[in-house]
């Protein structure tokens, strides 16, 4: 099954999404495909306010029925706010990975670090590689 | 960082995502593949884990009906003119409690009174016991029974083998691996196995598995159906040649039977207050210790099972530990090895954890010190959260049932779950 991968998201091989706004925020979550992979998501372990996160750095833990996983920030930065609606609407992250089931958003460190993230293609192409 | 431990990223998480066949398939394989069931390994066998959401899947059950493949379970004939008093030997639990067609849920110990499996043996008739084992399992369970069997076989494990016929020796083992196995499970899991063999003209078997009381099975031909689950929900298990097993499945999904895959079995189970052998138990755990006493036949005081001896010593020193359920009272999900914090005691742990989607709340299995109260703390990736302690089931016939624990064991089987065929 083709999963979704927006064309102007960039993407971690961990399969996160990041979106940089025009105020400079960050705003991150897991992809299409990862929700996928983990099934009916029932939690998540979102950080505080003000936290300091580094890239690759465990930020939040997306727990479904099955099996608790880590989410790793794709950049480093300090978290400013984590999605309210999580904490009622875990479920979210299965019908809207890129929406409304966003996870945190962040201050990034370096802006630029964003750059050297994947791509929609390169995300797409290393799912596809992933499978085999 | 300890906590990360507990869990991996994403990536690693899954085992296999592109459905290519690498284990033992079942006759229901391709059923799976069109219904896009998500394989996974199990005990090497490709499994469906679900079909797309285990919850839904869950709740099916719960609501309505639902079926599950579990053609991997071992199913072993045991005939003979022997048999009952082998069996009396092989497992905890003692079959002169069943009347013909009856089913016994029960431990097989080791000589340490530790568990090597839990198994459902049904009472056909007087030199035939059929037994299902997990598959998991499977090896050291046949070579288990296979070896204590050649004891109580007067003419020796070979005489099947020259030609005699099974109901001729004492005991003679024989397993069922071209036999599928498919439960059908829910509050209106009965009606539709009911319509399905009206639908086929198997008048007399449909009246017959109609009639049967939990815990009893029927068969007719090469089909056999066992009033039994592992859900607690009312439900049939129908053991059948591969095709007609195919048969069956197209079916009952004709009949708005939805599958259910091994995951949904799993948060059911546990919601059942069911121990899942591997788990919760293994052969260094007694059945004192995980909750299963309630198994364990002690009378009469002269049927020597294998472990009785290490069990009774268990029981007059007095047992450390004991399987109790846990509801945890924020947000979160317990897991497996979850550490749990008792007050004045040593600590325990999580056997079995998972979310209830029937209670919306987290739930798990854990073995504690004897002395653990009606609350305990579990540690959750470094942070104490606070947990209810409760006798299980949590669930039992779509309704919650969770209350506080009571102080004293159950005495009688009549207070313990039911449960029927692990996975």
């Amino acid at each position: 099954m083709m999963s979704t991968i927006p064309k102007h998201l960039k993407y971690t091989k961990t399969h996160e999404w990041v979106d940089l706004q025009k105020d400079g925020t960050a705003t991150i979550g897991i992809t299409d495909h990862a929700q996928d992979l983990l099934g009916d998501v029932v939690f998540i372990d979102v950080p505080s306010v003000g936290k300091q996160v580094k890239a690759g750095g465990a930020c939040a833990v997306v727990e479904s029925v099955k099996a608790a996983s880590d989410i790793y920030s794709p950049i480093a930065g300090d978290v400013i706010e984590a999605n309210p609606a999580l904490a009622d609407q875990p479920e979210l992250v299965n019908k809207d990975a890129y929406g409304t089931a966003w996870i945190l958003r962040l201050m990034p460190a370096n802006a630029a670090d964003i750059d050297g993230l994947l791509d929609a293609a390169a995300y797409a192409a290393f799912i596809a590689a992933d499978a085999h | 960082m300890a906590a990360r431990k507990q869990r991996a990223a994403i990536a690693f998480f899954i085992l296999r995502t592109d459905n290519t066949a690498m284990g033992h398939q079942t006759p229901l394989y391709n059923e799976h593949l069109a219904l896009h069931g998500k394989l996974v390994d199990f005990a090497g066998w490709d499994m469906p884990i679900h079909y797309g959401s285990q919850v839904e899947e869950h709740h099916q059950v719960r609501n309505d009906a639902g079926m599950f493949d579990v053609s991997h379970m071992t199913i072993v004939d045991l005939r003979g003119t022997r048999v009952r008093a082998f069996l009396q030997h092989l497992i905890a639990n003692n079959v002169d409690k069943l009347k013909p067609q009856q089913a016994l849920y029960t431990c097989m110990l080791n000589e340490h009174g530790g568990v090597i499996d839990d198994l459902i043996v049904y009472f056909m008739d007087e030199q035939w016991f059929r037994v299902v084992v997990n598959a998991a399992t499977r090896e050291k369970d046949l070579a288990w029974i296979n070896a204590h069997a050649a004891a109580f076989d007067a003419h020796g494990s070979a005489s099947v083998a020259a030609g005699r016929t099974p109901e001729a020796t004492g005991v003679s083992v024989t397993e069922r691996p071209e036999l599928a196995m498919i439960a059908v499970q829910g509050p209106h899991a009965r009606e539709r196995v009911a319509g399905v063999l009206t639908d086929t003209g198997q008048h007399a078997l449909r009246d017959a598995a109609l009639q049967l009381k939990p815990f009893y099975a029927a068969y007719s031909g090469d089909i056999f159906i066992g009033r039994t689950g592992y859900t607690g929900e009312d439900g049939f298990e129908v053991l059948l040649p591969g095709q007609a097993a195919v048969t069956l499945w197209r079916a009952l999904l004709a009949k708005d039977v939805k599958p259910v895959g091994l995951g949904a079995r799993d948060t059911l189970r546990l919601e059942a207050g069911m121990n899942l052998y591997g788990t919760d138990m293994d052969e260094t755990i007694s059945p004192l210790e995980c909750g299963l006493e309630w198994t364990v036949a002690w009378e009469p005081k002269e049927r020597a099972f294998i472990g009785r001896d290490a069990l009774e010593k268990q029981k007059t020193q007095g047992v450390a530990r004991k399987l109790v359920g846990l509801v945890l009272e924020d947000r979160g999900v317990l897991r497996n090895h979850q550490k749990v914090i008792v007050e004045g005691a040593d600590t325990g742990e999580i056997t079995s954890g998972s979310f209830s989607p029937t209670l919306g709340k987290a739930i798990a299995l854990a073995r504690v010190p004897a002395a653990t109260g009606a609350r305990v703390t579990v540690d959750i990736r470094g942070s104490l959260h606070p947990a209810r302690v409760v006798k299980p089931p949590f669930v039992r016939n779509g309704r919650a049932v969770v209350a506080p624990v009571a102080s004293d064991p159950p005495g009688t089987v009549g207070l313990g779950p039911a449960p029927g065929m692990g996975s």
